[in-house]
């Protein structure tokens, strides 16, 4: 099915006669596909308001993210949250779209200043599991008026609802960025730096650390970009080179989209902690392949034997996503388990909003 | 405003209440005296008072679980109470209901620069917790005016923003976690040091939920590296749409200010007799601050000063040294006091799109002739909240109906135009019975249903955020 309306959506899940499994532009899914006929939304699509001088978007769902991201360009500003494109890494074709930008809280490296795709919602419309389409915050950005299921919904993958439409705040596209970088760290020394970096008033939009290298990025007006970055670099001490502007956009490519990993055998695994907790797991990951992004925060990593990820993690907090499995392994959820009382809680948002068990039923637990 | 009968049955069981609550607090966290309960009759919209059957004050989350875990089993409201600076009667009692206050929960339990967070006790004022960590350079971001008073408690129920929340966002995008307690005692560990969800984004919808779904007992807080320095630079117009126009555009040029407030004439004339800031005579002002390095500030503020001269400003003036700034400030943060100088006054606090200021500001005009009470403005013009501030004499019989009878119709506008009836303060009970107009029956419903699986009973705080017509049947259970 393919509805090419907010109406025919709401119908087309009003009528339903069994499981609907919901996709975006499939390029973004995790877990084992959920049964069910297919429901896309790419038909819903079209940009229907743009006030630059508001900082506000307003899209159907299924508009395609490149087309979001290029209007915006044209008003010199951009979605804050730097969207990963992962099918490289998924091995997925596909056009990505914002509703499935939305229901996957799609956030790369600029999550640790600007905050996650959630944080930028402003705004969304969208069909529960009975075909009720249902209208929470707005397009302003400072909005209280009850309860925030805006929040709820961005990363909910379309457990909830659908998305039909979503909102979003956005920010001027900066004029210049740069990049400083240094190699040979090890994790101790490279959380160290980057805890450094982002507790200086330099406002580092990007914190990443691969293959021994930290990379740090400062955006913003050219003179300012100059300043902070011999300022970071005198912060931090001897032995940090800044890259020019191309080279670094490059460089934040490689991390956002997790390039490293593209093409490469095994389960790719998707975790979040505290960032000085970046040492720990990476002591417990040896032998995986990791990248390391938001200060050391979130941790990919490529493992090619079972590794007990969930268990590396246990002891500090924090979670764990299977973005990538692989045959051959044993079978683990994709989705972080929750504590009984939390998953109580999400068992009850489900059955209200999809009484039926309707949408994307197998995934999130 | 209607609230719910009071349940005289609950009443009558007053000191089986106290009783069990004694048994879990100490003597005297639990109040029930009458003089003393009368403490807790009302938060900062003193319009509406009630005392509370009774009052606790607990000091641990242990304290909090026990105490509602027996106001469940015996089917009393509960309604949690930060400070008690709401202006919109979130923590205004029932008669029948146990106020449970945080105040006495204050401590900071971690304080982690290397990781940019702080946990504290709910009840710590939002100023103190920049207070402890600004000597090692970090602070809170969210600055609502309250803060000196105001507590985290009540900020992640309300949400709060703040002046400076264009560039660092509200509560919500600087809440990491929170130890909730459920209506039945359980207690929750809700997100943390880490980021985002790994489930649905719950810490997302308890945000803002006024006190709906849990108590919030402890949380996470991202603080922030201080900024090297900030200057503001004030600006006076001839109308409010140029001032408006002149907004729009320091944004559209891809300048983002971390503050960019807004006064109209009434504001500042009000604020010029209270304060003595030596603000010009114009119709509107802004002031607009920018942060970073000397540098950074000039190369910031060349550009929006560049901006605004192309709107013929009446006056424009960058603050020279730290007291320039203190003066340019001055007025803005006793806009407030000034207005109570005057008369009583009601703060209104909803959003509208920033392209439909000039229009709003005119009908608000229009509408302060037709009811006959003075209405000033001012507000963060960067993300379109408004507070107008209505006049009225609370001693004089009508004029505070008459005066919610205008701000209502000034809320209807907002949402009109396409914004919402709250920025930042809540709906509590004073937007209680307008939600309908922002809301279709679907919308408020989904609403509905977060409470009804957080709280089954619906025994926190029931009678606010939705019309009670809506909510009846479900109170009823």
């Amino acid at each position: 099915m393919r509805p090419a309306n907010e109406l025919e959506l709401a119908e087309a899940i009003r009528d339903a006669a069994g499981p609907l499994r919901v996709v975006g532009g499939g390029t973004r899914s995790i877990g084992p596909a959920p049964v069910g006929e297919v429901l896309e939304t790419s038909g819903l699509s079209g940009i229907s308001l743009y006030e630059p001088g508001a900082l506000t978007i307003v899209a159907a769902a299924g508009t395609p993210l490149a087309q979001v991201e290029a209007e915006l360009a044209r008003g010199g500003q951009r979605l804050p949250f730097e969207v990963p494109d992962l099918r490289g890494l998924l091995q997925r074709e596909g056009v990505s779209t914002i509703g499935g930008v939305v229901a996957a809280n799609a956030s790369g490296p600029r999550r640790i200043q600007a905050g996650a795709c959630r944080d930028s919602l402003i705004g969304v419309r969208f069909v529960d599991g009975v075909g009720t389409v249902i209208k929470n915050g707005g397009r302003v950005m400072k909005n209280v008026t009850g309860y925030d299921l805006v929040k709820l919904i961005a990363g909910s993958h379309g457990c909830l609802g659908v998305l039909s439409e979503v909102a979003f705040k956005v920010l001027p596209r900066p004029e210049v960025e740069a990049t400083l970088i240094r190699d040979a760290l090890d994790p101790a020394a490279a959380v160290q730096a980057m805890s450094q970096a982002l507790g200086s008033p330099f406002e580092v939009t990007g914190a990443a650390y691969l293959g021994g290298q930290v990379r740090l990025r400062i955006e913003g007006m050219a003179g300012s970009v100059a300043y902070r970055t011999a300022a970071l670099a005198k912060l931090l001490g001897a032995g940090w080179q800044a890259v020019d502007a191309a080279t670094s956009a490059a460089l934040w490519l490689e991390i956002r989209d997790v390039q490293a990993f593209a093409g490469k055998p095994g389960q790719v695994w998707r975790i979040s902690v505290k960032p000085s907790d970046m040492v720990q797991v990476l002591a417990g990951l040896a032998g995986a392949q990791t990248l390391c992004d938001w200060g050391g925060g979130l941790i990919w990593a490529r493992v090619e034997e079972p590794v007990d990820v969930r268990g590396v993690i246990a002891p500090l907090g924090g979670h764990a996503s299977l973005i990538r499995a692989e045959a051959g392994f044993a079978q683990v959820p994709a989705f972080q388990p929750e504590a009984p009382a939390i998953a109580a809680l999400t068992a009850g948002l489900r059955a209200k909003f999809d009484p039926k068990g309707t949408l994307n039923r197998s995934l999130m637990g | 405003m209607e609230m719910p009968k009071i349940d005289a049955a609950i009443v009558a069981r007053k000191p089986a209440i106290i009783a069990a609550l004694q048994e879990v607090l100490p003597d005297d966290a639990v109040i029930f005296d009458e003089a003393e309960v009368r403490a807790y009759e009302c938060d900062a919209l003193t319009a509406y008072r009630c005392p509370p059957l009774v009052a606790v004050l607990p000091r641990t989350t242990a304290e909090v679980s026990d105490v509602l875990r027996i106001c469940h089993q015996m089917g009393v409201p509960v309604v949690p109470r930060g400070a008690g600076t709401s202006l919109a009667g979130g923590a205004l009692p029932t008669g029948d209901c146990v106020i449970l206050g945080v105040a006495r929960m204050h401590d900071v339990l971690e304080t982690d620069y290397p990781n940019r967070f702080i946990r504290v006790q709910s009840g710590r004022t939002n100023l103190s917790v920049t207070g402890a960590v600004e000597s090692d350079g970090f602070f809170y971001a969210p600055d609502p005016s309250s803060q000196l008073a105001c507590a985290i408690a009540g900020n992640i129920a309300m949400n709060s923003g703040g002046a400076h929340c264009l560039k660092y966002g509200v509560t919500t995008n600087n809440l990491l976690g929170v130890t909730l307690v459920q209506m039945d005692g359980t207690v929750l560990e809700i997100g943390g040091a880490h980021l985002d969800a790994a489930g649905l984004d719950l810490l997302g919808v308890i945000c803002g939920s006024e006190g709906q779904l849990g108590v919030v007992t402890e949380a996470v807080l991202r603080i922030l590296p201080k900024p090297e320095g900030a200057r503001p630079v004030l600006m006076g117009f001839d109308s409010n749409e140029v001032a408006g126009e002149c907004v729009s555009d320091i944004i559209k040029a891809g300048i983002l200010p971390v503050a960019i407030e807004f006064m109209d004439r009434p504001c500042i004339e009000a604020t010029e007799a209270f304060a003595k800031a030596g603000y010009p005579k114009c119709e509107a002002l802004l002031i607009v601050e920018v942060e970073g390095s000397k540098p950074e500030i000039d190369e910031q503020l060349a550009l929006i000063i560049e901006i605004a001269k192309r709107h013929n400003p009446i006056e424009l003036r960058e603050a020279a040294d730290e007291d320039q700034a203190k003066r340019i400030w001055l007025g803005r943060k006793s806009a407030f006091g000034a207005m109570g100088s005057i008369n009583d006054y009601m703060c209104l606090d909803g959003t509208i799109p920033v392209s439909s200021l000039p229009f709003v500001l005119r009908r608000i005009g229009e509408m302060s002739k037709e009811y006959g009470l003075d209405v000033a403005n001012v507000f963060h013009a960067g993300d379109g909240n408004m507070h107008p501030l209505i006049l009225f004499d609370a001693n004089k019989p009508g004029d505070l109906e008459l005066c919610e009878a205008f701000g209502a119709d000034v809320l209807k506008l907002c949402v009109e135009v396409g914004g919402c009836l709250t920025g930042e303060h809540g709906v509590g009970i004073e937007k209680r019975d307008l939600m309908k107009v922002q809301f279709a029956p679907a919308d408020m419903e989904a609403q509905l249903w977060v409470k009804d699986v957080f709280d089954p009973k619906w025994l926190l705080n029931p009678a606010k955020v939705f019309p009670l017509d809506i909510t009846a049947s479900r109170r009823a259970v």
